[in-house]
């Protein structure tokens, strides 16, 4: 079972109150973009094995979209953080270093 | 043309009652009214009409006749006398004339239980049906809590009665009515919080 906590309502939602919504942090192409270019934005994920950035809906709660750092190898939750970033905050990024290194 | 003075509201489950592990009761019409828009820019106009707090984060307040529950970082919704709340959303509109702010009488459109009987008892019932944490500690009286109920959206909260007050959308009123008769269904107890005691 998948808990993330949402950063707007505090609450630690399991997975079935929550929508997921792919990977986080894709920067749309175009408009003047060539198709090849397009493409990669509409299916070319990075997928890795380790650490994903996802978006995530809190659809049966308090509706809002917010972000989560989650290993798809390990289960591991290193955090979750609101929806109005481009990029991972650094406090996200300091968890996954620390997770790394023990 | 419809007239609605000839069409009086029937509210769902009119009058449903069941006794089980608690007691199961359809509340009947109840007025509901949503508020959207900027907490910092709406909460005092709505506080000055209808004389209650503004909820914190995941709180509902009450006097026992109206209650306000916060239901996101944007929205909250008021509950009060079903006669009323069509008055009441006018006048909250006109106060918050010029904000960016949504105010709609959603009366008709949600279905509302209460469910009475021993503290565990209503826990137990409401942890058959919904992922979240229900114990005392994360689910106080004073805090309301959305989350699912099996395959449907809903909210629950333990009023200042010590009742458990359920509300879901009318359309599937049938259905959460079978779930919570179903939960409370006598000789399906699990006594997962016999620690607990009113
Ligand atoms: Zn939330």
């Amino acid at each position: 079972m998948l808990i993330l906590t949402c950063p707007y309502c505090g609450t630690a939602a399991d997975e079935t109150e929550l929508h997921p919504g792919g990977e986080a942090h894709v920067v749309r192409a175009g408009p003047e973009a060539d198709e090849d270019t397009f493409e990669a934005y509409l299916f070319q994920r990075a997928n890795p094995r380790g650490v994903h950035f996802e978006r995530w809906r809190h659809s049966h709660g308090c509706g809002k979209w917010f972000h989560a750092a989650r290993d798809t190898l390990t289960m591991q939750v290193h955090g979750t953080y609101p929806a109005q970033v481009t990029e991972p905050p650094q406090d996200i990024l300091d968890a996954i270093e620390e997770a790394r290194a023990r | 043309m419809f007239d609605a003075t000839s069409h009086p509201a029937r509210p769902a489950l009119e009058g449903a009652t069941f006794d089980g592990l608690v007691r199961v009761e359809a509340a009947g019409l109840t007025g509901m009214i949503t508020l959207r828009g900027d907490v910092d820019a709406i909460g005092m106009p709505v506080a000055d009409v209808t004389g209650l707090d503004v909820p914190d984060t995941l709180g509902i307040t009450g006097d026992g006749v109206r209650a306000l529950a916060w239901m996101s970082p944007d929205e909250m919704m008021l509950f009060c006398d079903y006669a009323e709340a069509e008055e009441l959303a006018a006048s909250l509109a006109g106060s918050l004339e010029g904000e960016h702010a949504l105010v709609v009488n959603v009366s008709d459109a949600r279905a509302a239980f209460r469910l009475s009987g021993p503290e565990h008892r209503l826990r137990e019932v409401l942890a058959k049906l919904t992922p979240a944490d229900v114990r005392p500690e994360a689910l106080p009286p004073g805090m309301i809590r959305r989350s699912r109920l099996a395959q449907v959206a809903g909210a629950f909260w333990l009023d200042d009665a010590g009742d458990l007050r359920v509300i879901c959308f009318r359309s599937v009123a049938d259905y959460v009515w079978a779930l919570l008769t179903g939960a409370a269904r006598p000789g399906s107890e699990v006594d997962h919080f016999r620690d607990v005691r009113m």
